[in-house]
């Protein structure tokens, strides 16, 4: 694609072009060689344009069947009606052994066809052994260029979840009634700790027992060092809408938060060096790990990098490059 | 003996309904459209292109006095086929019975009133299921006490058994259904009423079942049926008198064994289905509704329609089939067959009532993931050989035949509906709307409102609410409001049969090596949508399509079904989707796809292709494809796998500079 191409296509999305989205979004999934430079450079106009930064990235996780999907269309709408745009991305762990997937949640989304304020896309995990593919911190970017806050919505069990922290700026972990293994893990360190934790489904029995005693847990994971702050629970319906209001404001809230401390910006660096140096040794393997020097090695040269202004991508290609 | 009718607009089905009575058919059985069946009025965005399609549009009372017109209701005996809507349309009914001085002790008749098999099959539910419910048991108490001739419930396993079931599931389903609404109407009798009330209750439940070609398992699935019905009302319900306990039930013989090769082999398919459900005289059907030979090639005609008809009287009036007792009785074979459906089906039974009963099973897609998993072996079974269909994967040589018209269609002479119908019914509902009285309108809608939020039954407030001018789609809309809108699990994302291990064989193989290369060619994984647009639930196809579609290795997003031509752009927009495959059953196609190539042509996808599925007749195709359709798909395409090929070579050819 010529450079004058990528620009217009920057610019499409930045005007929130539903084609220009879907194409760009299109590009960073596109796995051939000769798409890495238009990335590169797709990615670097945005940058230049100031669309990467500011917004808000949050992730929303947790086990199957708690109703993220539905959670995620309930505020979907919340935001929307408060002025916000909202880019979805519904990282979909279905693939089975013959390659395909099934991308159903978006039954649940139904988003309103005609608002081009909204834009919800499926990802299929391309594979992946755990972990998050490599086109989500991607789509990312490119969401966040097109619209105020992106959800990323994601099954949270092992690394997929460990890798969506890295991603966003707010960490929301769903539960359900009836579901307290959750602290556990987070306090046995097997589970991120999340910045919000919703308890979902409180038109159901059981709901108001089980935010009792997730608060009970929360103190106790303060108390325990394992929490340093205190992590809002906010009890919703998403069928319903109740609390989904409390919800937005919640995440607003760390917003803020993040922001007055300067913890946002460091948090998105922190979060591309962790990606950029995973990619690395996922592509050049522990080899190549050994060429540049090791990982404190590597991780000075990304982070340079990455201060420096430039994408992942082109940090881990230049580094093994003749030239560097 | 009654047809299954209701088209275009109330005077016209008026008219067809007075000429029937004319003729000497004895009770009325109402087809209603679907934009009716799912509460949106005729001017709803989701309503274009279904308005007066597979049965007769009904937004108020206005409709209702034309639909009946020269009618006495007092002694008419009338079957609504009508579901989430349905204590709606009933009180439509009884506000225009009070008008014409009809007293309530005389009405007669049934509104089929099953959500469950909605939620499973049929796909015209509105209301979340506990809350479809409520309404299902407001209806049924309400019947039960002021008009004590009205069956208020059919459960219908029919549709089950469409949607793949096997007949244990069909057992098994149709009997957590009925325990599921005689527990809700338990518990909404209260402990003193229900004991004086549940016998009455009970015996005026019937069952709407299905009959498929193997018809010896078929006819012990009847016997099942009676046995495990009696014991359930017995000792679950304390049900003493063995009247109210009768198993009564209506059959339509099974169309998903239909063929459309060879369709002339479907007459001999019917007789053996109907044989099922009249040979044993203790399980005999009360009444049989017979498909058309035809049925996979579009709407029946008259003639066809007839044939059908003469195919129950040939056996009725012919044949000596009414003059014996049961010939089973006594029957070791038979007795074992019956014994293990019986076993098998009440394990399943069992197994759902521990999982939280059929409401909870339908919620979290169980149910839903059995069926479509049962259908996707049969399937499968048929692609390789294993199951005969003749005609299809067996004896396909054929000579030509004079039944069929020189198209291969159905001669050309295919039953069509008015389009003005849609347009007919927008007007009038304007004028309905600037004629009625809007405060009391408004003052009948907070009221109905109000008994919904409180937990009232809300057939009083409905009945004020036809009186006072309401629309079908103000009612619908009023309760969705209170209750939410549902979207069911669509059950292909956990379906057991091709879900986690890739199928074998040699075809599939090299269609899944072919989606590979091709993915890797272009740069990312082929990626499809799959659409189901309009109000047609008919979702089977749709599901099998895209499990086969997941099982060759694409990526698939799959919607569910009831989705406007403009959700399924805006998706296939965003999702960036190589190809947009839609199935449509009722008859909108020529409405609802050139919508869609339209508006991926103003998305700026003019190149994605878009093949469309379903009973379409070759005109229709012929103008589908001028529409700008890619490919067209009709029941003759029973080959899945090369389906899938196909879709591959579709893909290619739209980039031709890959």
């Amino acid at each position: 694609m010529p450079d004058t191409s990528l620009v217009a296509l920057a610019r499409g999305v930045m005007d929130r072009d539903r084609a220009a989205v879907a194409a760009a979004l299109n590009l960073v999934e596109d796995r051939r060689a000769s798409a890495r430079g238009e990335v590169v450079r797709l990615l670097a106009a945005l940058r230049k344009a100031g669309a990467l930064e500011g917004g808000h990235r949050v992730g929303v996780t947790g086990p199957p069947g708690v109703g993220k999907s539905t959670l995620v269309a309930a505020l979907m709408r919340e935001l929307r009606r408060g002025g916000e745009t909202v880019g979805v991305l519904a990282v979909d762990p279905s693939s089975v052994r013959s390659g395909g997937a099934l991308l159903g949640d978006r039954t649940r989304i139904a988003p309103d066809p005609d608002d081009t304020g909204v834009f919800v896309r499926s990802l299929a995990t391309a594979g992946e052994l755990g972990g998050l593919a490599p086109s989500v911190p991607l789509g990312v970017l490119v969401l966040s260029a097109a619209f105020g806050v992106v959800v990323v919505e994601t099954v949270g069990v092992g690394q997929s979840e460990i890798d969506v922290r890295q991603v966003v700026d707010t960490l929301v972990f769903v539960a359900q009634p009836g579901s307290g293994d959750a602290l556990q893990y987070m306090k046995a360190g097997v589970m991120e700790v999340p910045d919000v934790l919703v308890v979902n489904k409180m038109d159901q029995d059981l709901a108001q027992r089980t935010v009792a005693e997730l608060r009970g847990a929360l103190s106790s994971l303060r108390a325990a060092g394992i929490a340093g702050r205190e992590i809002p629970l906010v009890a919703v319906s998403a069928r319903d809408g109740t609390g989904v209001g409390a919800l937005a404001a919640a995440l607003a809230s760390h917003l803020a938060e993040l922001a007055s401390t300067g913890a946002l910006a460091a948090g998105r660096r922190d979060g591309a060096v962790a990606w950029a140096m995973r990619a690395f040794v996922r592509r050049h393997g522990e080899l190549g790990l050994a060429r540049v020097g090791g990982e404190h090695a590597l991780r000075g040269k990304v982070a340079q990098g990455i201060r420096a202004g430039k994408e992942v991508i082109e940090i881990i290609d230049g580094l093994l490059a003749p030239s560097s | 003996m009654r047809t299954y009718s209701g088209h275009s607009t109330p005077e016209a089905s008026n008219a067809l309904y007075r000429q029937n009575l004319a003729k000497g058919q004895t009770g009325l059985s109402v087809a209603f459209d679907l934009p009716t069946q799912t509460g949106y009025d005729p001017d709803h965005p989701l309503a274009a292109g279904e308005v007066g399609k597979v049965g007769v549009p009904v937004a108020h009372l206005g409709d209702m006095r034309a639909l009946f017109r020269d009618i006495p209701l007092d002694r008419m005996n009338t079957s609504m086929t009508i579901n989430a809507t349905a204590a709606w349309l009933f009180a439509l009914y009884l506000a225009l019975a009070e008008e014409r001085g009809a007293p309530r002790e005389k009405l007669a008749g049934t509104t089929q009133n099953d959500i469950v098999k909605e939620y499973l099959a049929r796909g015209t539910f509105i209301f979340p299921p506990a809350h479809s419910m409520r309404l299902t048991c407001d209806l049924v108490t309400y019947a039960v006490e002021h008009v004590p001739e009205w069956n208020p419930i059919n459960i219908c396993s029919y549709h089950l058994q469409e949607a793949g079931a096997t007949p244990v599931q069909e057992l098994a389903y149709a009997l957590v259904t009925a325990i599921s609404v005689l527990d809700s109407v338990k518990a909404r009798l209260g402990p003193g009423e229900a004991v004086a009330r549940m016998g009455q209750v009970v015996g005026r439940i019937s069952f709407f079942v299905n009959a498929g070609v193997r018809f010896i398992e078929e006819m012990c699935k009847v016997r099942a049926f009676g046995l495990a019905w009696d014991k359930v009302t017995r000792e679950r319900y304390g049900v003493v008198d063995p009247k109210q306990r009768l198993f009564r039930y209506g059959v339509q013989v099974n169309s998903l064994g239909l063929t459309a090769a060879q369709p002339e082999n479907n007459v001999i398919r019917i007789v053996l289905e109907m044989l099922a459900v009249t040979l044993s005289k203790n399980a005999r059907a009360r009444a049989i509704q017979l498909p058309a030979w035809n049925e996979a090639l579009g709407l029946p005609r008259p003639i066809d329609q007839q044939w059908s008809l003469r195919a129950q009287q040939v056996l009725a009036f012919e044949t000596d089939i009414l003059e014996y007792g049961d010939l089973f009785d006594g029957s070791p074979v038979v007795a074992a067959e019956v014994e293990r459906l019986l076993a098998t089906a009440w394990t399943e039974v069992e197994h759902v009532l521990a999982l939280g009963g059929a409401l909870a099973a339908v919620e979290s897609g169980y149910i839903k993931e059995q069926l479509v998993a049962s259908n996707g072996e049969r399937l499968s079974r048929i692609e390789k050989g294993e199951q005969v269909v003749v005609g299809v994967n067996r004896f396909t040589e054929t000579e030509p035949s004079p039944l069929l018209g020189g198209g291969g269609g159905t001669g050309g002479d295919i039953l069509t509906v008015n389009p003005e119908a849609e347009q007919a019914a927008r007007e009038r509902l304007a004028a309905w709307r600037a004629q009625r009285d809007a405060g009391k309108v408004k003052a009948a809608l907070v009221a109905l409102k109000r008994a919904a939020t409180e937990g009232a039954n809300v057939m009083p407030a409905s009945i004020e609410a036809a009186r006072a001018g309401v629309t079908t789609g103000e009612w619908a809309g009023a309760l969705r409001e209170v209750f939410g809108e549902y979207r069911a699990p669509t059950g292909i994302a956990h379906a057991a049969a091709p879900g986690g291990a890739p199928s074998t064989g040699d075809e599939i193989v090299r269609v899944r090596a072919e989606v590979k290369a091709l993915g890797d060619l272009l740069g990312r994984g082929l990626k499809i949508l799959v659409g189901k647009p309009g109000l047609d639930g008919h979702s089977n196809g749709a599901e099998q399509i895209a499990l086969k579609a997941r099982d060759a290795g694409f990526e698939v997003v799959y919607e569910g079904i009831r989705v406007t031509p403009a959700q399924i752009v805006a998706s296939a927009l965003q999702e960036g989707v190589h190809l947009v495959g839609l199935s449509i059953l009722s008859g909108s196609h020529l409405e609802l796809v050139p919508a869609i190539v339209e508006g991926l042509r103003k998305g700026g996808a003019s190149h994605v292709p878009v093949v469309v599925g379903g009973i379409i007749p070759p005109a229709d195709a012929k103008a589908l494809l001028e529409a700008g359709v890619a490919q067209v798909f009709t029941p003759r395409d029973f080959d899945l796998t090369h389906i899938m090929h196909e879709l591959v070579t579709l893909i290619r050819a739209a980039h031709p500079h890959a």
